[in-house]
């Protein structure tokens, strides 16, 4: 049933590196975050977006301009906690309707210590990323000096050659056991466990772990800095390496390790895991004026 | 995969007239396809009926039939063009149905025609009820509970497996005919019967209630490769048991989470395979149950439709001319995005903004009629609004409906205004109204939400009464408490000293900050004015003074993430504005708005025209309109589309953005013409006709000056603002008086009136409809012929496009009367008459551009009814009957051309005779009378086309649904004075085979001269009587004329009975004796069939 929370006015501020301003009031928990700016054109599935590992270090506006509708739930999350550095909408809504939802999105960002920005023009911020690129830049409700705000966008270390990787990835291997939630009915009915995969934290989205799962597949989820003969100890027949945050430069070991397990077994990259298996077969990357979310 | 080189001629159906459920969203969707194809170097054969359409100008196709659509007259097009493939997802249910007959003949496969698109096989699956659920079983998908009946005992029997309350779906039929809910047996054995006569196949699907349940729909599209991809979701307002084409709807969904909708996509994708849909686009409606989400199929339409045309115009995805791409073998990958040039239509749009849809009633015109609003669509038109949020779309929708509403409430016109809240004070009928009118959907059960709200009830109750999803709730609360936050800034005495000194008017008025959020909100300016004791125009430059202006924002399919080249904007108040102002000289066009009786996709055609017409003179073309279902708002029709209310405070900030050397007024019907002078106040050049005319030829007083200088006729009239003074001027005329509103389109509230009590009665009802505008008395001429002359005229000289003779005698709207090209019983000094009271009128009014004019004929005197210096209702139909584009004439007229530069110097002779007939919506409101008055109702027209009169009358009757009978049974029942009249009519009919069976007094003459007949009972004389005749399928033509000034019950039953049997059903002399006309061609000559193409070409010979 329906929860409503007050609309607040704590006054928040947007700032470029490149010294664009946007402004707009908060709806998460207060302070002062940097990170990479980037937007999703998803309409729905923020709460999948909050929780994605990949978005370690970054910003995420979402073009998409009425968020929060549904609130939020236990099931829908990609990771066990947000890893997004701040979130930039248009407008938020109070009021959570859906007979899932537990709680509000506000409330959620606010329990994690995520700012949430509202009542910003998310087009124009979005136009302005398409042109100028993604860029570093700063949320605040504390420091309501624009010019220091940019400064602080500038002086922030960004994404490039840093590993956000060690940051997600899960600290030990582990079995995959959870399941798609009984309210999620995929169409294919699930097949019993028969493949033994490997799969590569790099900051892994369950959807992929479930869905390997429903593919009929016994997963063992292993964290980034794993060694290949570690690997190739579970004897899989399969590894997948996952999704993740930032530059695969940035991950020189699992680059490492993933060129001494090519030709030894089937592999299978997503997103950062996809780059890191480019890399790791002698490839180049290089970074792309903005990404394509949604 | 590329086009198809194995076919090279496609014949494509529309949808024929204009009807409840089927308008000009399939205009929009054929006229799409049509130009595709074409572009594509495909030969297309049109077959539609309706005059009106875009799709039916002779550039449109290679071969444009307006001929019926039935499946005799497919049969003889494509035996004489020998098309290659049949394209039927484009024209409806009207397309689809005639397209499975034509294959059930045999003919397809006969003449060697393949069904692209959809084959039959899967129309069947997806319209068979009992096939489309054993398919969804094959998926895994539920349904509502069900079982199909074929006879009221079947029915019975399945209503109690199912258990009440039950839905009831005739197989079938047009969106949802029949479709209704039983709540109880007796309720069921009606409804049910209703269903089984409404289905072509007597087949009703009986159904578990999913009342209350939310609503939603994806438009999907499948190419050849099996390439699916989803255009758009839509979620309901209004919950189930609300038709979609009634509900308010919202896209994108709104309250799904992805997993939700990512499961209904999985679902949408497999019913696209499992149903077999080829390719193209298709709609899939499902139910949600919101306590714990259980999903349900409704429904699948395998072919585009109103929600696809919604879809496209809410996303910028050209779902109709993507589809017809398909069908001729291009896949979605290898068709561009016309918005973007960089992505290829495989691309699921993503938008950011929020759209609503809000359709438009009109159950004023239908007294008597229920407006409960239930799975049988009932409304006319729609509208559609864009915003940054649901609140600004929904308000501006509200204000684009055209109902004299600013937003939600606050303006003012609420009756409740002042009223107690409901707290302990308020009675107790007052709150049980209130539940009522919160319970059972209606038209404005929108109001009476925030009529709630202000009340201060709660959402949850809101929610149990209504249905309606909390979030759609809440925002609008959070609208009602905005507003009470702007009513703290009322300024009770309005001190003109103070509010003339700026720093005082800072002190006095509203903080910046909430009037930009009142704005974000979608506050109109009339709306802020009201609440704070302010004109319109006062908020207006206060605003401006204080720099809050709307922002335009484009509609690109991709939430900015790629350029846009197409200029479709939207407004909202946002930081930044997206306009690429040319320098080019450029021309405004103001549309119509939300299609109504009265104002409907006539007037669409001659902005679409406008647009054509200035493109080729090398004009900017900006259009503004609010109807997601026209051509003109297709982003491919000007150069530039504003998709906003037609509103003085939408159009004037679209205008002070784009400072177009001149604005269009003319074309869009009353709507824009109603904002004439106020642009024009405020600046902008109104091209044509000046405001100054219009009022001349509108104010009655004005008027009549007018034609008393010209010295021209005028049926004996005065005006009257009270009812006192109607009285005193009916007297002095004599009875009968017609009266009616001035300033007012399709005779709304006009009535003919006998006496002074009933006079009494219309008056109020007048004063009504349009407030503060003079009622207008008129001498009613009975039994006058009636005239319409459409003219073009550039200030100098004058050309007749066209004189129409209505077949109807005056005193039945224009609109609803069928009228012939060329005039059949005039004689030559009567048309030379009409022929120089035009010019004088022209010239006199200094008429540039189009102008209608009414004519009645009395005793070979000519009278002049009204003048309309506009775009008329009849320009498209004489536009196909003569082959020339009037209305492209006139915009040219308009910007400085002269008639003889663009070649028009004299009337179009025509060797062909073309009748348009007016198309009813009677069979939606069960019960209504279906007698013809001086109030339009009708929602469409058809034209028949043919060398002589009878046939093309005969084509007009079957194009409108009302095939002549060509051999059987005739009722006839008329009034005293028409016995005279009709003695000849019913000898015709018998000498052609007709038995004919009669009521006492019209027996008794017809005997009397020497006509064989039979007496049959009225209703109250004994059984069986006439009606009973009806239902036993006994009778198939009915000429029944109304005996007096008030309708008597039984023969309102009659008529009743005979649109739910579709029998045809002549309600005056004038239309039996054309229709006795139309059945002696069809029995002597046989239908044949010629495109408009060949009978223009014949014209220039």
């Amino acid at each position: 049933m329906a929860k409503t929370m007050k609309r607040e006015n704590q006054r928040a501020l947007v700032a470029l590196e490149d010294g664009t301003i946007f402004e707009g009031t908060s709806f998460g928990a207060l302070g002062e975050k940097t990170g990479e700016v980037v937007f999703n054109t998803s309409m729905m599935g923020y709460q999948e977006i909050l929780t994605d590992p990949s978005y370690k270090g970054q910003i995420v506006t979402m073009t998409y301009p009425l968020i929060g509708n549904y609130g939020v739930n236990e099931e829908d999350v990609e990771s066990m906690q947000p890893y997004v550095e701040g979130f930039i909408i248009r407008e938020y809504s109070p009021i959570a309707s859906n007979w899932r939802a537990q709680g509000n999105l506000g409330q959620f960002l606010k329990d994690r210590g995520i700012m949430g920005i509202e009542g910003v023009d998310t087009r124009a911020l979005t136009k302005h990323i398409r042109t100028a690129g993604a860029m570093k830049a700063i949320i605040s409700t504390q420091d309501m000096n624009k010019d220091r705000l940019i400064e602080k966008a500038k002086a922030s270390p960004g994404l490039v050659g840093q590993d956000l990787v060690r940051e997600v990835s899960c600290s030990a291997p582990y079995p995959w056991k959870s399941r798609f939630p009984a309210s999620y009915r995929p169409l294919s009915p699930s097949r019993d466990p028969q493949y033994r995969i490997i799969a590569m934290d790099l900051g892994i989205k369950h959807n992929i772990l479930r869905l390997l799962d429903s593919l009929g597949c016994d997963i063992t989820v292993v964290p980034a800095n794993t060694t290949a003969d570690e690997i190739l100890s579970f004897d899989p027949e399969g590894i997948v390496l996952s999704n993740g945050p930032g530059d695969p430069e940035g991950v020189p070991y699992a680059i490492e390790t993933t060129r001494e397990l090519i030709g030894k077994k089937p592999i299978l990259g997503i997103c950062l895991g996809h780059q890191i298996l480019g890399l790791a077969l002698g490839g180049r990357t290089y970074k792309l004026k903005f990404g394509h979310h949604g | 995969m590329p086009k198809r080189t194995d076919i090279h001629k496609i014949l494509i159906i529309g949808s024929g007239p204009i009807v409840i459920s089927q308008a000009c969203e399939f205009d929009y969707s054929g006229t799409q396809a049509c130009k595709a194809l074409k572009q594509d170097g495909f030969e297309v054969i049109l077959l539609n009926s309706n005059p009106a359409t875009i799709m039916t100008d002779p550039e449109m196709a290679d071969r444009t039939f307006i001929e019926p659509i039935t499946p005799e007259v497919l049969e003889k097009i494509i035996a004489r063009e020998r098309p290659d493939a049949l394209l039927p997802t484009l024209g409806g249910q009207t397309g689809l149905n005639v397209a499975v007959q034509v294959f059930e003949k045999g003919i397809l496969d006969h003449y060697g025609v393949q069904m692209i698109g959809a084959n039959y096989e899967s129309i069947k699956k997806a319209e068979d009820r009992k096939r489309f659920k054993e398919s969804m079983d094959a998926i895994g998908l539920d349904l509502p509970k069900s079982g199909l009946a074929y006879a009221m005992e079947e029915a019975l029997q399945v209503a109690g497996e199912v258990g009440f309350p039950v839905i009831i779906r005739p197989s079938f039929t047009l969106g949802g005919t029949g479709g209704s809910v039983a709540y109880n047996i007796k309720e069921f054995k009606e409804l049910a019967l209703r269903g089984l006569e409404a289905s072509m196949i007597s087949e009703i699907l009986i159904e578990e209630s999913v009342l209350g349940w939310k609503e939603y729909e994806l438009e999907v599209m499948r190419d050849l490769q099996d390439n699916v991809v989803i255009i758009c979701s839509i979620e309901n307002f209004d919950p189930m048991g609300v038709h979609t084409g009634d509900s308010i709807t919202v896209a994108p969904a709104q309250t799904l989470t992805d997993k939700e909708y990512q499961q209904m996509r999985d679902a949408a994708i497999s019913v696209m395979r499992e149903i077999g849909v080829e390719t193209g686009g298709s709609n899939i409606q499902f139910a949600l149950r919101p306590e714990d989400g259980r999903m349900v199929i409704i429904e699948m339409n395998p072919r585009v439709s109103r929600s696809s045309a919604l879809a496209s115009k809410a996303t910028g995805f050209p779902i109709a001319k993507i589809a017809a791409k398909l069908a001729v073998g291009y896949t979605l990958d290898e068709i561009p995005n016309d918005i973007t040039k960089k992505t290829p239509a495989c691309f699921e749009p993503t938008i950011d903004y929020c759209v609503v849809k809000i359709p438009r009633f009109t159950f004023e015109k239908f007294p008597g009629s229920d407006d409960t609003l239930t799975v049988s669509m009932k409304s006319v038109g729609e509208t559609m609004a864009i915003g940054r949020t649901f609140k600004e779309a929904l308000q501006k929708g509200l204000r684009s409906l055209e109902i004299g509403r600013y937003g939600l409430g606050a303006d003012g016109k609420d009756n409740w205004d002042g009223e107690e809240p409901l707290g302990s004070k308020s009675s107790n009928s007052v709150r049980e109204m209130l539940y009522e009118k919160l319970r059972v959907p209606r038209p404005d059960r929108i109001f009476y939400i925030k009529r709630a709200l202000q009340y201060g009830m709660h959402i949850d109750k809101l929610h149990k009464l209504t249905h309606i999803d909390p979030w759609f709730l809440h925002n609008m609360k959070e609208i009602v408490d905005l507003e009470g936050e702007i009513r703290q800034y009322k300024v009770e005495f309005r001190d003109l000293e103070l509010w003339s000194g700026v720093k005082n008017q800072e002190k006095l008025m509203i903080p910046q900050k909430l009037l930009r959020k009142a704005k974000t909100y979608g506050f109109s300016d009339f709306q802020l004015g009201h609440l704070m004791g302010f004109e319109e125009s006062e908020i207006r430059s206060l605003r401006v003074g204080r720099g809050i202006l709307p922002t335009f924002k484009l509609v690109d399919t991709c939430a900015a993430e790629f350029e846009s080249y197409t200029p479709y904007y939207y407004s909202t108040y946002e930081t930044e504005d997206e306009t690429r102002i040319s320098k080019r000289k450029k021309i405004m066009i103001l549309g119509g708005g939300p299609n109504r009786i009265g104002q409907g996709i006539e007037f669409d055609y001659c902005c679409v025209h406008a647009a054509f017409a200035l493109k080729e003179l090398g004009y900017e073309t900006i259009m503004v309109n609010s109807n997601p279902e026209t051509v003109s708002t297709d982003y491919d029709t000007s150069d530039k589309l504003y998709f906003e209310p037609l509103t003085l405070e939408d159009v004037l900030n679209i205008a002070e953005r784009e400072n177009p050397d001149g604005v269009i007024v003319q074309f869009g019907g009353q709507t824009p013409l109603n904002l004439a002078v106020a642009l024009e106040k405020a600046g902008g050049n109104i091209i044509g006709i000046s405001p100054d005319n219009i009022d001349r030829a509108e104010d009655r007083n004005r008027f009549t000056l007018l034609l008393k200088k010209l010295q021209l006729h005028q049926p004996p009239n005065g005006t009257a603002t009270s009812v006192e003074n109607a009285i005193r001027v009916a007297d002095g005329i004599g009875y009968p008086v017609i009266v009616r509103p001035s300033y007012v389109l399709g005779g709304r509230a006009m009535e003919i009136v006998y006496d002074e009590e009933s006079l009494m009665e219309f008056m109020v009802r007048a004063v009504e409809a349009s407030p503060g505008y003079p009622i207008l008395i008129d001498k009613f001429l009975e039994d006058a012929i009636e005239i319409d002359v459409d003219a073009v005229a550039d200030g100098e000289r004058c050309v007749i496009a066209g004189i129409m003779e209505h077949i109807e005698e005056a005193g039945i709207h224009s609109g609803d009367s069928a009228c012939v090209i060329p005039p059949f019983s005039l004689t030559d000094k009567l048309i030379e008459g009409i022929k120089a009271n035009t010019s004088a009128l022209a010239k006199e009014l200094n008429v540039v551009g189009l102008m209608n004019i009414q004519y009645a004929i009395k005793s070979d005197v000519v009278y002049i009814l009204e003048v309309n210096p506009r775009a008329s209702r009849t320009i498209p139909f004489v536009s196909k009957a003569t082959g020339i584009s009037w209305a492209k004439i006139a915009a040219k007229l308009m910007v400085g051309k002269n008639l003889s530069e663009l070649g028009v110097t004299r009337e179009v002779e025509i060797n062909h005779v073309a009748v348009k007939e007016a198309v009813l919506p009677f069979n939606r409101f069960y019960g209504v009378d279906t007698v013809l008055g001086p109030e339009m109702k009708s929602t469409g027209e058809v034209m028949g086309i043919d060398a002589d009169f009878g046939m093309a009358f005969a084509k007009s009757q079957m194009a409108a649904g009302q095939t002549l009978p060509l051999e059987g049974t005739a009722f006839i029942s008329v009034m005293n004075k028409d016995k005279r009249h009709v003695v000849f009519i019913a000898k015709k009919l018998s000498d052609l085979g007709f038995h004919i069976v009669a009521t006492t007094g019209t027996a008794r003459v017809l005997a009397k001269n020497g006509i064989p007949v039979k007496t049959i009972y009225k209703v109250n004389e004994g059984r069986p009587h006439i009606v009973d005749l009806i239902k036993n399928g006994e009778i198939h033509l009915i000429i029944n004329t109304p005996s007096g000034k008030k309708p008597k019950a039984d023969e309102v039953a009659i008529r009743s009975e005979a649109v739910v049997h579709d029998i045809p059903c002549i309600t005056t002399i004038s239309g039996a004796s054309a229709a006795v006309n139309g059945i002696e061609s069809m029995v002597h000559r046989g239908i044949s069939v010629q495109s408009i193409q060949e009978y223009h070409a014949q014209m220039m010979r």
